[in-house]
């Protein structure tokens, strides 16, 4: 069993922008400790002289023009906002806070 | 006959003879659904204003004698991670509940190109993590073959759809199983195409590395017809490849004759139910019977590509949804003060219990000290995966297996066990991260009455080879005229 502990997920959940309650640590912990328990299995191979895979396919760097492309106007942008105010994003106060 | 049992390429012949039209084709469907679709659950919207809109008007400019593509008029379902301008695409997540994509997604605009009407917008996992369809924040849908199991997932909508004629054909997606599995368990044809074939553009990310959009259908012809329609290099899509553009209804050729099909005895073990064995064992018979070259073979590191799967999968999705934030678009919390809260608080609320739980894998290992220990040592096993199914390519020209190692399951009975519901894909992950086609094909039903599908693998790019061995086995079979969902 993956020795992963309770502060460990509290960490992760930081990192990953994430508030758990006091069930949802304790449920993760146990889920990842199976999961990556299992995930171990991996180590039992060599892979001293394997290269990782970086994409799916063998494709390098693609390269195009740097062209203007009309995309979307303004307000087709915002219309998905949660809040906005004379065409931006609206945030809560962010400077001196 | 009702018209929304027939396959799409009878509808389309229906169409061109004039004994039908578009408005006829679009109500029948949109009828099966109100009768049906209050027990399956398959559709999060239904678009049924505008869907008949388009269908007179087809109709109308097909009458005026204008030129028109041969599928303007035919229907479609489409999964709810497939943006289409002006409609909700929710990803079955609360994150997602109201947001209107602002563009369409390159497939989109293909199928729309030849006046392909949408139906509406299928149910999911959440943003298509799961295999049963019920990690959506909506509600589960249920298997038309029995109600009381699920369909597959993540796309249990479109499978579910396809099996219950409410959509002629649909598009899914595929991470590491999410067409092929629920495909098998709905008895549909289900193909993920190779990696780099269909454009991703419009697709909402889980696993950029392994998605694919691919055709659930009725028979092997639609899923040829349906690819011709959306394979092809997207500039919007940088991993979209550039390839010469083929007609994949040209290799629904009915011979198998000297083909060299291999049978990994790995996916014929212990884990995989006696049912299942028994129906693959028949199909390999079949194959025998119509001249094709059947052998046993091994893929020993197979058994990693579930591990692998995971650790990559939940590392690419914790990146990928990264972006949302609650700024702009998508949930965002009413309690907050700063902009910390609104960040973590939109998130806890809007991520259901099983995306949490794989931002927290994907970020546990990519974080520092895991990173070499899983991430990097999951690449290297991938780069092995990919070596070893390139050797066996070498000798053969497909792999068979199961697509699913037991029929489907009943709704709720893996939800508790995440590691259980992960290995339900355990026969249709190493393809995706060996960034292969893949197809399920309907071939028998269990001793319930729940259907069976076997899978084909071909070396990347070589869907024809697929189509043509798939089309052979439905020729000269009977499962669509012998099985038929009951919805029990």
């Amino acid at each position: 069993m993956a020795d992963i502990t309770k502060n460990e997920i509290m960490h992760i959940a930081k990192l990953a922008m994430l508030n758990l309650t006091d069930t949802e640590i304790e449920g993760y912990t146990k889920d990842m400790q199976e999961i990556l328990a299992y995930a171990e299995m991996i180590n039992n191979l060599d892979t001293s002289d394997i290269d990782e895979t970086i994409g799916a396919t063998k494709q390098k760097n693609k390269f195009r023009k740097d062209e203007v492309i009309e995309f979307q106007t303004r307000d087709n942008l915002l219309q998905n906002a949660p809040s906005q105010a004379e065409g931006m994003f609206r945030i809560p106060k962010v400077i001196n806070t | 006959m009702e018209l929304y049992e027939l396959t799409v390429h009878e509808l389309i012949e229906k169409l061109e003879k004039g004994e039908i039209t578009s408005e006829e084709i679009t109500k029948s469907y949109f009828e099966r659904i109100k009768e049906k679709d209050g027990q399956v659950k398959a559709y999060v919207s239904i678009l049924e204003e505008q869907a008949m809109t388009n269908a007179k008007q087809v109709d109308c400019d097909r009458k005026a004698g204008k030129m028109l593509s041969k599928f303007a008029g035919i229907p479609i379902g489409i999964k709810d991670n497939v943006c289409v301008t002006g409609t909700r695409t929710t990803c079955s997540s609360k994150m997602l509940e109201n947001f209107v994509a602002p563009y369409n997604a390159t497939v989109i605009e293909k199928l729309k190109a030849e006046d392909i009407i949408c139906l509406g917008k299928l149910n999911m996992d959440e943003f298509a993590m799961g295999s049963s369809t019920e990690t959506s924040a909506f509600f589960p849908t249920h298997n038309p073959w029995d109600l009381t199991r699920v369909p597959g997932g993540s796309s249990g909508g479109s499978a579910a759809a396809v099996a219950s004629d409410m959509a002629p054909w649909a598009l899914g997606s595929d991470t590491g199983g999410s067409i092929r599995q629920p495909a098998s368990l709905c008895g549909v044809v289900g193909l993920k195409p190779t990696y780099g074939l269909v454009s991703r553009f419009g697709l909402i990310a889980y696993a950029s590395s392994l998605d694919q959009i691919g055709p659930l259908t009725k028979d092997v012809t639609d899923s040829a017809i349906l690819l011709n329609l959306i394979a092809g290099h997207d500039p919007k899509d940088t991993t979209s490849m550039e390839y010469e553009k083929k007609d994949y209804k040209g290799s629904l050729i009915n011979d198998v004759k000297g083909m060299k099909i291999g049978v990994p005895k790995e996916y014929l073990g212990e884990g995989t139910s006696a049912e299942v064995k028994e129906a693959m064992f028949k199909v390999i018979k079949k194959y025998q019977e119509l001249g094709a070259i059947v052998e046993e073979c091994s893929l020993d590191v197979g058994q990693y590509a579930s591990a692998v799967y995971y650790i990559l999968a939940c590392a690419e999705a914790s990146s990928n949804l990264g972006r949302f934030d609650g700024i702009r678009y998508g949930y965002r919390t009413e309690k907050f003060e700063n902009l910390r809260d609104i960040y973590k608080n939109s998130r806890s609320e809007g991520f259901g219990t099983e995306v949490k739980r794989r931002i927290i894998l994907g970020t546990y290992v990519l974080s520092s000290g895991y990173y070499d220990a899983y991430y990097k040592k999951a690449q290297k096993v991938r780069t092995m995966i990919k070596n070893a199914y390139a050797e066996l390519f070498k000798k053969y020209d497909l792999l068979l297996s199961p697509v699913s190692p037991t029929t489907a399951f009943k709704i709720s009975e893996k939800m508790n066990d995440p590691l259980q519901m992960y290995l339900a894909d355990i026969c249709t992950v190493p393809v995706n991260i060996g960034g292969l086609p893949g197809m399920s094909i309907p071939c028998d039903v269990d001793s319930e009455g729940l259907p069976i599908g076997f899978q084909l693998i071909a070396k990347p790019f070589a869907e024809e080879t697929i189509f043509r061995a798939a089309f052979t086995y439905e020729q000269n079979t009977n499962f669509r005229e012998e099985h038929k969902p009951t919805f029990k």
